[in-house]
């Protein structure tokens, strides 16, 4: 960086996506760091262009136009800031375009050292593709294969404690060598593979991988049984993506001279501000950021980080997997008309085959937030499905824990014990009105008790992420003054029941010593106004048959914070969850739920 | 604003073509720079390594890993045959003897005294690139392959299906909107790249697989009849290895929708003459949409000298397809474009462009996002 630290006043950020290039104006205004203002652009990895920078060129444009200010000259950013009219100090940058990272990791037993590895890739903020372990029931020539066809930009191989048995993680060397891949792009570098495996090992992975890969070889990410040390091959890692893999992407060379920091993946920079809010505010939260391609999905319980990356569930690119994996009928669930199956298909391969269009009728829209819910539903079903065992860095166990841990397979995400669900990507950031984000997050995740329900407000995170390496304190104001928008307090309780039966009562006082309390049935939304800022100290008190947290008709006290919704009452039920089996029956539900949140501008009846 | 920078596909009637001849390794490259070079010309080869068989030598012959290299009979590099032993074990004094032989014909590629196992590599694929377009050879990428570059008409199409495939242009459809169906496929079309309409039936696909016409170009396809055709429901939208016999390109989308007249006039245009196209699309990743190409005939060093600067800025006055509902597939002329953000039905303040559609006249005010630039 050209410029000290305190000297920054005016940070130009910039977040590549695979379908939007976002650039954002930071600047100190007041002793305050605020956001100023956003632009974007499509992101141009497509032919005739070809070359990311030109898709942050062009949103860096738009900004221009936006503050009547000058950033650039003749294509290069002007740095540092001259005047109020000219310049910036720092270019920061993050990107998931061109896929992002993709890699392969390979442990020797699969829910251990496999998992393990997994989690390290993840946590670099790579997309996993496939994980081979010597006992993930393929044939050596299948897994062989498979690594041929995949073509990642990376393998992650790691396998056995330190000083253990060498034999399997060499079998698993000589398998990729035997494989001999090739990466995804450009054929005249060789394959990074990243060794994190028995340290008595690595000279046998040398041998096998030495000539045929660029293999670099770091600490053991499972150095003992109880043991998970996930840092050093996750910096490698990131150090690998930045230095290798992304030389090939195009523009990508010139992209990292632009910048003042070093480039850092999407999803790693989300998911290292979501680790600092939940530390900050010693919260469970639960984060969704929901792009083009992939859906990232994060968690902080007891402290514990778990990222995961659903890199087929998205809304644009990935839409028409989505699609296939969720079904008809689950898409169409939240759908208040019927649609003809046909027209349905179609339209979802329009939006694939062209990604960067937006809705424009409202039944689009509708249909779209539709297939958003079951991507994040998906996503977060994965996630669940990773979030167990042995987690975190350099968490200690005891030899019995591991030894359960295949066993134990309990998810760490605990809904009820959640306190803020945290969205983000197009979809929520960008959604007309709040409620309907609101409204999303619900559905997907189906909060239970007392929930916190928050969005970034355009979608920014990526940015701030990789502003905290720089410069925290202005990631932090920022943060808390411009990125997250409060949406309201979810709450709802567990179980279900009849329509219209009694379910809760929720007696809440105002800061203004306005009380209120209310019944509300089963099978409804209902909201309490509660403005943004503002908290309300509220007991609520289930029927017997449905829980709160404190066990069936036990009420809990707690505070609840207001937003842009207000306090919603959910009693539409909590495990299961489930819709009106009647067609009639479910669209008249929905248009209740659609007219008690005040989601659309219109309330249509849609046939 | 006065423009807006706008993706587009592009459909020019005269254009110069690049197109990058790659191998999938790293091999031999058979042009030379500057040589003229047909579509069925062989530019490049090389030969991708074959399958591997592991062979698990120290447990078939009961063995140490550390001893395996006493029990080999052949080494690292030698060729092998199936059946032959490539180690053996000897007991009592030699009269019994262990093979262990090979299950496939190749070369030792590893001996592992670690594992004990054997990598056997089976024998090489060879593989050949094409030149695929009539054209000049204007650069060698050493052991990689070349750049040919030809001008002629080139069409971007939006999505397809199939790889390369090179025939003669056969007008079917008599408009934009015509429906290609089976009754509108014979067998005099057999080796030709077929042009339909606004959408390509299920039957006129089977009857043009069965009439071994090599590929299909219209407006749209239903998604219903892709994923009979290709098997399965496409999740991501990555292909062109589908190995059916035919090649579709779609250049306006899914659905019934009529082709852009623009390409259906250059279409018309070059009947009968020789097109390359390509089915492949990658919508991830370094985009690839799919091609149709139809390189000038008798061409001269100076037609691929001044490449035309592509013009990627909207601007009044600019033609423009509507990509989205409503109105999705309707050619519209740009009329102006608003700087602020303007509220669309759905609640939402966008930017927006405002269009006269060229058909209709009609005028409409839509997202800057739901339309693209024709490029010329």
């Amino acid at each position: 960086m050209h410029i000290p630290k305190e000297k920054i006043t005016s940070i130009l950020a910039t977040d590549c996506g695979s379908t939007t290039t976002k650039a954002i104006l930071i600047e100190k205004v007041d002793g305050v760091f605020r956001l100023v203002k956003r632009g974007e652009a499509p992101t141009t990895v497509e032919a005739p262009i070809e070359d990311v920078t030109q898709g942050v060129l062009n949103a860096i444009t738009e900004l221009e136009e936006l503050c009547h200010r000058k950033f650039l000259d003749n294509g290069t950013i002007i740095k540092p800031k001259k005047n109020e009219k000219q310049g910036v100090d720092i270019y920061i940058s993050t990107s998931s375009a061109g896929g992002g990272l993709q890699m392969m990791v390979a442990g020797v037993v699969k829910s251990m050292t496999g998992e393990s590895a997994q989690r390290a890739a993840l946590g670099a903020g790579a997309i996993v593709m496939d994980v081979i372990a010597t006992n993930d029931g393929r044939l050596p020539h299948e897994e062989i294969e498979r690594i041929r066809h995949l073509r990642p930009d990376m393998i992650l191989l790691a396998g056995g404690i330190d000083g253990g048995t060498t034999e399997h993680v060499a079998k698993l060397a000589e398998l990729i060598a035997a494989a001999d891949p090739k990466p995804r792009l450009g054929i005249s570098y060789q394959l990074p593979i990243v060794y994190a495996g028995n340290n008595k090992a690595a000279g046998l992975v040398e041998e096998r991988l030495g000539k045929k890969t660029a293999l670099d070889i770091t600490d053991n990410l499972r150095p003992t049984l109880e043991t998970e040390n996930l840092m050093p091959a996750r910096h490698k890692i990131q150090a690998l993506f930045l230095h290798h893999v992304m030389q090939q992407a195009p523009g990508y060379n010139k992209l990292m001279k632009m910048t003042d920091v070093d480039i850092m993946p999407t999803p790693g920079a989300v998911g290292d501000i979501m680790q600092v809010i939940a530390k900050q505010k010693g919260m469970q939260v639960v984060g969704a950021d929901i792009g083009g391609a992939t859906t990232d999905v994060f968690s902080v319980f007891q402290g514990i980080y778990n990222k995961t990356v659903s890199a087929n569930y998205g809304m644009s690119y990935s839409i028409s997997n989505v699609f296939v994996d969720a079904g008809l009928d689950n898409i169409m669930r939240w759908v208040p008309f019927t649609m003809d199956e046909r027209d349905l298909r179609n339209r979802i391969k329009n939006k694939m085959i062209r990604p960067t269009t937006i809705p424009y009728l409202l039944k689009e829209l509708i249909v779209e937030q539709a297939v958003a819910r079951e991507a994040l539903r998906l996503s977060f079903d994965q996630h669940k499905a990773l979030a167990v065992g042995l987690k975190g860095v350099q968490k200690e166990r005891t030899i019995g824990d591991a030894l359960t841990q295949e066993d134990s397979g309990e998810s760490l995400v605990n809904l009820m014990r959640l306190n803020m669900l945290i969205g983000s990507g197009g979809v929520l950031s960008h959604a007309p009105r709040r409620q309907q984000t609101a409204m999303m997050l619900m559905d997907s995740f189906l909060p239970e008790g007392i929930t916190q329900l928050t969005v970034d407000s355009i979608f920014m995170m990526p940015q701030l992420g990789v502003l905290a390496k720089v410069h925290p304190e202005a990631a932090l104001q920022v943060f808390e003054k411009d990125c997250l928008i409060y949406l309201g307090t979810c709450i709802a309780p567990v179980g279900a029941g009849k329509e219209g039966k009694p379910c809760v009562n929720v007696k809440m006082k105002k800061q203004n010593g306005h009380e209120i309390d209310i019944d509300v049935p089963f099978g409804q939304l209902h909201i309490i106004g509660l403005p943004v800022g503002e908290t309300a100290e509220v007991t609520v008190t289930p029927v017997r048959g449905f829980d709160m947290g404190e066990g069936s008709g036990a009420a809990v006290r707690g505070t609840v914070h207001g937003g842009t919704t207000g306090v919603i009452v959910d009693t539409r039920g909590r495990r299961p969850f489930e819709l009106p089996k009647d067609n009639a029956k479910r669209v008249e539900k929905l248009l209740e739920w659609i007219k008690a949140m005040d989601l659309y501008p219109k309330y249509p009846k849609f046939e | 604003m006065a423009n807006a920078y706008t993706p587009g596909l592009k459909v020019s009637e005269n254009t110069i073509i690049t197109k990058e001849r790659r191998l999938p390794l790293m091999g031999d490259v058979l042009v030379k720079k500057g040589g003229r070079v047909k579509h069925s010309d062989i530019v490049a080869k090389t030969e991708l390594p074959g399958n591997v068989e592991l062979v698990n030598v120290v447990n078939k012959l009961s063995i140490d890993p550390k001893e395996i290299k006493d029990f080999m009979l052949l080494k690292e590099g030698d060729r092998v045959k199936k059946g032959e032993s490539i180690a053996q074990s000897s007991s009592f004094f030699g009269i019994f003897t262990t093979p262990c032989p090979s299950p496939c014909d190749g070369t030792i590629e590893s001996i592992s005294s670690a594992t004990g196992q054997v990598v056997l590599r089976q024998n090489p694929t060879p593989v050949e690139v094409l030149s695929f377009i009539d054209g000049i050879v204007d650069e060698i990428i050493p052991k990689e392959g070349i750049v040919v570059k030809s001008t002629g008409a080139y069409i971007q199409g939006i999505f397809g299906v199939g790889g390369e495939t090179v025939g003669e242009l056969q007008m079917v459809a008599t408009s934009p909107s015509t429906v290609l169906d089976e009754g509108m496929i014979n067998d005099s079309y057999a080796g030709k790249i077929i042009v339909g309409g606004s959408l390509i039936t299920a039957s006129a696909i089977k009857k043009a697989q069965s009439c071994k016409v090599k590929g299909i170009i219209a407006g749209g396809i239903d998604d219903e009849t892709l994923k009979n055709f290709l098997g399965y429901d496409l999740g991501v939208a990555i292909t062109g290895n589908e190995n059916k016999g035919i090649t579709l390109v779609v250049t306006e989308g899914f659905g019934n929708i009529n082709m852009a007249g623009k390409t259906f006039e250059l279409l018309k245009q070059n009947n009968g003459k020789r097109t390359s196209i390509n089915g492949a699309t990658q919508i991830r990743a370094g985009v690839i949409r799919p091609e149709i190409i139809i390189p000038k005939e008798n061409l001269t060093e100076t037609d691929i000298s001044n490449p035309p600067e592509a013009n990627l800025m909207m601007d009044v006055g600019c033609t423009v397809r509507i990509i989205r509902v409503p109105h999705f597939g309707a050619i519209a002329t740009v009329t102006a474009l608003p700087p602020e953000p303007f509220e669309i039905e759905t609640g939402a303040k966008v930017r927006v462009v405002e269009v006269k559609i060229d058909q209709t006249g009609e005028k409409f005010t839509l997202p800057r996002a739901n339309v693209e630039l024709i490029e010329k």
